[in-house]
């Protein structure tokens, strides 16, 4: 199925969760945010938050600002 | 949260202390500071400051005239109506005083502004009494709306009024409050002011600002020098007061008087004479602290002293002032509020203008 | 004698604050925040790269320093509130620096959408620190707003050109009862030292530091000049007399008329 991930379209499996899309692209839960469908989704639920057709999915992390 | 909060910061203030321990090199800092704070301006009061009133006048004068040029306004009183409520013993409008009470009908409001006019001067400050069933609110704004057709500029001196009231007089065309506190001491001002509405002290006290709050264009404060025995403590309260205004309010314009206390009908003894000297320091001393602040002196001073201190701070000056009801118009002899000192009329004190290289402003101000 | 900024209901000891933005190589961030001692460190929210190897800055900031994570890259409050939350919900405090630009060209900051945003962050919990122009009306709109403080510029971001707005500053330091803490322009440790001398409650920098040859050195001397300044502050400036007695007094006239 078909996702948007940090603005790009990805493939991804059916009945995946938010957390098997984190650990496949190697980040590291601690130091990131996640926006699903424009809502913050906590790191607790995560794991529960299966994913659909065309969600849209943010991951954001803090980079060096003023 | 209003400024009795703030005066309350004070109210137990050890002034005398205060003073004693002012340092010359103190008080040479505190004038020469860009921008001053309220215990510069306490500084600059205290009585070696006086020691320094030179100083403190040159600079003065260089401020004032950076703020407002040359420039003196005029205006002057129109007593409507001396009827009283109150009796505030050294006042001669004072209830139990016998004189006779008159109230202008709108006729002779018209006459007293055709009187007015002929002078040439352009801003009035209309007076009553306090007696609200009399000279009622609506009484003012019909007065207001006469004398709007002759004056750009109406100021009211009445008694305090609510927000909203200030809001129908600010509507029909005032532009100006000016309300005296008269004694900051919130002990004394009860002693001076036997009975009537304007015994309640917060109320008068928080009058400047529900003035403000109803957008009037300006409001002039001061304090009634002279009653209370330490001068100097009425006139910190006064810039206290009025830089209280004019950080809350800032499209407000905040003026004040430095009224002294005159002789009037009556037997009340003031607490302190306040001389030429106190009456510059206090000018001088404010102008510093506050350099746009505009300041008005009345025709309670005597000629010589109003000619000397055009060049010192003042902006505003009464001019062929009566001080008894229909006075311009009519020279039926009603007992003034006090007793004027600088009887020139409106031609001679121009002339005494301009012989100081200062202009007389009739009209600064037109609202559109 | 005890001189502590407060901000918020956090007590701070240093008023240095400094950005972790433009560094050659971010592994001398630890060592620039030991010598400049700030508490309190800016960083920025952005979009995962996945093809960036590159270390979370987080890993180079001491657990004991402050984040203020700011809203760069939003041009409208919407913007701002949104990644106000999503900082907040990485973990890393209610601390946020408001910063709306919709202007390319100087960078300055929008006054309004600023006052929008702090509205909305203050009632949901922040300690909002907005980035404005030092307009006073804005800042007093700010104060209403709920602002725990206001960050006037001393000059566009990333000039290095001093106090450019010193006398704008200065009202603020004046008329508003919030700390004052200067940030953007700053460029040389006596551009900070001049602010903290007239009244700003700290110096936010980043470029000053980041840009220099020797970034390490300095912060260090951004450390000492803003003491420098904030002790000189509390110290009283003195001043240069300027009204000595003219050769035509004004005064004189009260000695040749009767005294009341």
């Amino acid at each position: 199925m078909k996702i948007i991930l940090n603005g790009k379209k990805e493939n991804v499996q059916e009945n995946i969760t938010l957390m098997d899309l984190i650990l496949s692209k190697n980040l590291n839960p601690d130091t990131i945010v996640v926006e699903y469908n424009l809502n913050i989704v906590k790191k607790e639920e995560w794991s529960n938050t299966f994913l659909k057709e065309n969600d849209s999915i943010e991951v954001l992390r803090f980079v060096g600002g003023g | 949260m209003s400024f009795y909060d703030e005066y309350l910061k004070y109210k137990n203030f050890n002034f005398n202390k205060f003073f004693s321990s002012v340092t010359d090199n103190q008080i040479i800092k505190s004038i020469n500071k860009s921008k001053l704070n309220i215990e510069d301006f306490l500084v600059l009061l205290s009585p070696k400051a006086s020691n320094y009133l030179e100083e403190m006048a040159q600079k003065a004068h260089k401020l004032t005239i950076q703020h407002f040029g040359k420039t003196i306004l005029l205006y002057t009183p129109l007593y409507l109506s001396n009827y009283c409520t109150n009796q505030c013993v050294y006042c001669g409008f004072n209830c139990s005083n016998k004189i006779k009470r008159k109230q202008l009908s709108l006729e002779e409001v018209e006459a007293e502004a055709k009187a007015i006019t002929s002078t040439g001067l352009k801003h009035i400050i209309i007076l009553t009494g306090d007696a609200r069933k009399i000279a009622t609110v609506e009484y003012i704004k019909e007065c207001t709306r006469i004398l709007k057709k002759y004056f750009p500029s109406i100021a009211i001196e009445v008694y305090a009024m609510e927000q909203e009231e200030y809001e129908i007089l600010v509507k029909a065309g005032v532009d100006l409050l000016t309300i005296y506190q008269e004694t900051y001491n919130e002990e004394l001002y009860d002693k001076l002011h036997v009975k009537g509405p304007k015994k309640n002290y917060r109320y008068r006290l928080e009058a400047p600002e529900r003035a403000c709050r109803a957008n009037i264009r300006a409001v002039n404060i001061g304090a009634l020098l002279g009653l209370d025995k330490e001068w100097r403590r009425d006139a910190f309260f006064t810039g206290l007061h009025a830089f209280y205004l004019q950080n809350l309010y800032l499209d407000t314009e905040v003026s004040i008087s430095l009224p002294r206390i005159r002789p009037h009908v009556g037997s009340f003894k003031p607490g302190a004479i306040v001389n030429n000297r106190d009456m510059v320091q206090f000018m001088v001393a404010i102008r510093l602290f506050m350099p746009r602040i505009g300041i008005t002196i009345s025709t309670r001073e005597n000629s010589k002293f109003r000619d000397n201190i055009i060049p010192l701070g003042v902006t505003k000056m009464s001019a062929g002032s009566i001080t008894s009801v229909g006075g311009h118009s009519n020279k039926d002899n009603y007992t003034g509020q006090f007793e004027t000192s600088d009887k020139r009329d409106v031609n001679q004190m121009k002339n005494a203008i301009y012989k100081r290289g200062y202009q007389p402003v009739f009209k600064d101000w037109h609202a559109i | 004698m005890e001189d502590k900024l407060v901000i918020g209901d956090v007590v701070l000891e240093s008023r240095l604050f400094i950005g972790t933005g433009k560094y050659s190589d971010d592994k001398m961030i630890p060592k620039i925040i030991e010598k400049s001692g700030a508490q309190v460190i800016t960083v920025a929210l952005r979009r995962m790269d996945f093809e960036d190897k590159s270390e979370n800055v987080l890993n180079y900031i001491p657990k004991n320093v402050r984040l203020l994570p700011n809203t760069s890259g939003a041009r409208n409050a919407n913007e701002a509130v949104r990644i106000a939350r999503l900082a907040r919900a990485a973990g890393c405090g209610n601390w946020i620096k408001i910063e709306v630009i919709s202007d390319n060209k100087y960078l300055l900051p929008d006054g309004y959408e600023t006052i929008k945003a702090t509205e909305i962050l203050a009632k949901e919990g922040f300690v909002v620190l907005p980035y404005i122009s030092p307009d006073l009306m804005v800042a007093k709109s700010l104060v209403d707003a709920g602002a725990a403080a206001v960050m006037p510029l001393g000059a566009p971001i990333g000039t290095n050109r001093g106090l450019k707005t010193k006398e704008l500053i200065q009202i603020l330091i004046d008329e508003i009862s919030l700390p004052v803490i200067v940030d953007a322009g700053i460029g040389k440790p006596s551009d900070a030292c001049e602010a903290m001398e007239m009244g700003a409650a700290a110096c936010l920098l980043n470029t000053a530091i980041a840009s220099a040859e020797d970034p390490v050195l300095m912060a260090e001397a951004f450390s000492h000049s803003v003491k420098a300044g904030r002790k000189a502050y509390l110290a009283g400036l003195g001043s240069v007399s300027k009204y000595a007695n003219a050769s035509s007094p004004l005064t004189g006239f009260l000695d040749s008329i009767e005294n009341c």
